[in-house]
C-alpha cells in the first residue's frame, strides 16, 4: 500500500469521536452549569447585592469553583464526559489556566509557574485583547465620524 | 543489505522484573507485575522522577531473582521517554554500572536486547549485561500533550502511555529463553500527523519488518507460537493485519502488549497501551513466564516506535515509525 492509500486507509477506518453522545452531554453539563449560575445569581441578589455585582460574583464563583475541582482532580473527570460542557463556560477558561499552574509548580513560581501557567489559555488572551482593541477602534471611528 | 541477525552464540535472558502504575495494576495482566505502586509517584516528589525510580526497582528485582549483585552487571542499555532519556541516567545512577542512554521512543526495548545481545556475542569480556526501558503516563502526558489536570475529551484512537516499566539480565548461558536473532527496524514514514494516532503511524513499520524477517529467514507465521508487537493498540493492530494480507500474510498468532496491558471499556483506555514501559513490562510479567514455563517455545517480539517530538508535531511533520525485531526461544 503506498502513502496515500494508506493515508486515506487510516482517515476512513479511524473511529470518529462519539458526536451525538458529546452533544447530548455537553448539552446538560453546560446547561447545569449556566443553571448554577442562574441560582447563584438568585441568591446573591436575594442577598441584596447589586445587580451588576451580582454578575461579576457569579463569574468569581464559577471560576473558584472549577479551580477548586481542577486542584482536586475532579474536573479533567468530569470534563472526560461533559466535554464542551465544562469547556465553553468560564469554568474551562479557569481549567486552562489553573492545570498548567498546578503541573508547572515543581519548576519553580517564576520559570515555571510564572512562565507557563498560560501555555493553555494564551491564545484567548492574546486574541482576545487583540480583538478587544480592534473593536475599540471600529467603534472610536463610527462615533467619531458620525456622532 | 543484511537485515536479520543470527547470533552466533544465542543470548539467554536470565532474568526480568517489571514494576507498574495504579492504572496497568487494575488492568488484565495486573497480578502478574513484581511491583506496582498505586500513588504513581513511586516515593518520589515528580512524576519524572518516579518514572527514574521504576527502572531502579525494576532492576532491583531482577538482580534480586538472578541472586546478583549489581557490580556483576558490565553493561547496561537503557532508555525512557522524557528529553535527554533522563529518567533512565537519574533513576539508575546509584547502580554505577557503566550505561548507554537509548530513544527508540517505544521500540526502547528492542533497541536495548538488540544492543544488549550483540554486545555480548561480540564481546567476550563481558559477561553479564542489563536492559532497562520505562515509561510514566504523566510524565509523557506533561511532555507531549496537555497539563494532567486539564479537562479535554481524547479521540477514540489515542492511545495511553503506560507507567511501568521493565528490566532484563542477559548473558551467555546456553539453557532457557535465548536471543538468536536480532533485526534493526527501517524509519518508515507514511504521512501519518496524528498524534493521537500514533499505532497507525507505527503500523506501516511493523508490516515491514514482519515480511522482511520473515523473508530473510524463509519462515511462515505459524513457525511461531506468537508474534508480538510492542504498543500498536487496537487501530494500529487492525491496520498491521490489513497491511500483511495485502500480502498475503495472516498472522493468527498476533498479540499487542499495548492491547493487552488495560481492559478497553471499565478503564477507557481507547485504542490501548503505549510507551516504552508497556512492552518491557508485558514481556517481563507476561510472555517470559510463558517461554520458561513451555506453553510457548519461539515468538518474535516487534516493539514498536512512532518517531516525533512535540516541535515536530506542532511544526505540522508526520510520525515515522520503527519496529526492531527479537526473536527468543527456548532451549
Amino acid at each position: 500500500m503506498d502513502q496515500k492509500h494508506y493515508e486515506r486507509r487510516v482517515a476512513a477506518r479511524a473511529a470518529r469521536s462519539p458526536v451525538f453522545k458529546n452533544c447530548i452531554a455537553a448539552f446538560f453539563f453546560g446547561g447545569g452549569i449556566c443553571a448554577l449560575g442562574q441560582g447563584l445569581s438568585f441568591l446573591y441578589r436575594a442577598l441584596g447585592v447589586p445587580h451588576r455585582t451580582a454578575a461579576a460574583l457569579v463569574t468569581a464563583s464559577l471560576i473558584f469553583l472549577a479551580a477548586l475541582l481542577t486542584g482536586l482532580g475532579v474536573f479533567d473527570k468530569l470534563a472526560r464526559i461533559a466535554g464542551a460542557g465544562t469547556l465553553v463556560p468560564v469554568t474551562g477558561f479557569a481549567n486552562s489556566v489553573v492545570s498548567p499552574a498546578l503541573d508547572t509548580k515543581n519548576e519553580g513560581l517564576v520559570l515555571g509557574v510564572g512562565a507557563k501557567i498560560f501555555t493553555v489559555a494564551g491564545p484567548v488572551l492574546l486574541f482576545g485583547t487583540l480583538a478587544g482593541c480592534i473593536y475599540g477602534v471600529i467603534y472610536a471611528v463610527f462615533y467619531g465620524f458620525f456622532l | 543489505m543484511n537485515r536479520v541477525l543470527r547470533l552466533q552464540v544465542p543470548i539467554r535472558i536470565a532474568a526480568a522484573a517489571s514494576a507498574v502504575g495504579y492504572e496497568e495494576f487494575r488492568g488484565p495482566l495486573g497480578e502478574k507485575f513484581d511491583f506496582h505502586d498505586d500513588s504513581d509517584r513511586f516515593g518520589e516528589s515528580t512524576f519524572e522522577r518516579a518514572e527514574g525510580e521504576i527502572g531502579h526497582i525494576a532492576l532491583n528485582l531482577a538482580l534480586k531473582k538472578a541472586g546478583l549483585s549489581h557490580t556483576e552487571i558490565d553493561l547496561l542499555f537503557a532508555g525512557d521517554l522524557q528529553n535527554q532519556c533522563v529518567a533512565s541516567s537519574g533513576g539508575l545512577l546509584s547502580f554505577g554500572i557503566p550505561y548507554i542512554g537509548l530513544y527508540g521512543a517505544c521500540s526502547t526495548l528492542g533497541e536495548g536486547l538488540f544492543s544488549a545481545a550483540l554486545a555480548l556475542s561480540g564481546a567476550t569480556a563481558l559477561s553479564r549485561v542489563a536492559v532497562v526501558t520505562t515509561s510514566h503516563n504523566s510524565a509523557a502526558e506533561r511532555q507531549f500533550r496537555l497539563p494532567l489536570e486539564y479537562g479535554g475529551q481524547r479521540t477514540p484512537t489515542a492511545q495511553w502511555t503506560a507507567t511501568a516499566g521493565g528490566a532484563f539480565l542477559l548473558d551467555r548461558e546456553k539453557q532457557g529463553v535465548l536471543i538468536t536473532h536480532v533485526m534493526a527496524g527501517r524509519i518508515l514514514d507514511y504521512g501519518i500527523r496524528d498524534p493521537a494516532n500514533m499505532g497507525a503511524a507505527m503500523a506501516p513499520a511493523a508490516a515491514d519488518s514482519i515480511l522482511t524477517y520473515l523473508e530473510k529467514t524463509r519462515t511462515a507465521p505459524e513457525d511461531y507460537d506468537a508474534i508480538v508487537t510492542g504498543d500498536l493498540g487496537r487501530e494500529g493492530s487492525a491496520l498491521l493485519s490489513e497491511l500483511l494480507l495485502k500480502h498475503s500474510v495472516r498472522l493468527n498468532n498476533h498479540s499487542d502488549c499495548g492491547s493487552m496491558l488495560y481492559y478497553e471499556k471499565k478503564q477507557d483506555s481507547h485504542a490501548g497501551g503505549s510507551g516504552c514501559g508497556c512492552s518491557a513490562a508485558v514481556l517481563a510479567a507476561h510472555f517470559l513466564p510463558l517461554l520458561q514455563g513451555g506453553a510457548l517455545r519461539r515468538m518474535l517480539l516487534i516493539p514498536t516506535g512512532a518517531l516525533m517530538s512535540p516541535s515536530s508535531i506542532a511544526q505540522g511533520g508526520s510520525i515515522a515509525g520503527i519496529a526492531p525485531v527479537v526473536c527468543l526461544e527456548v532451549l
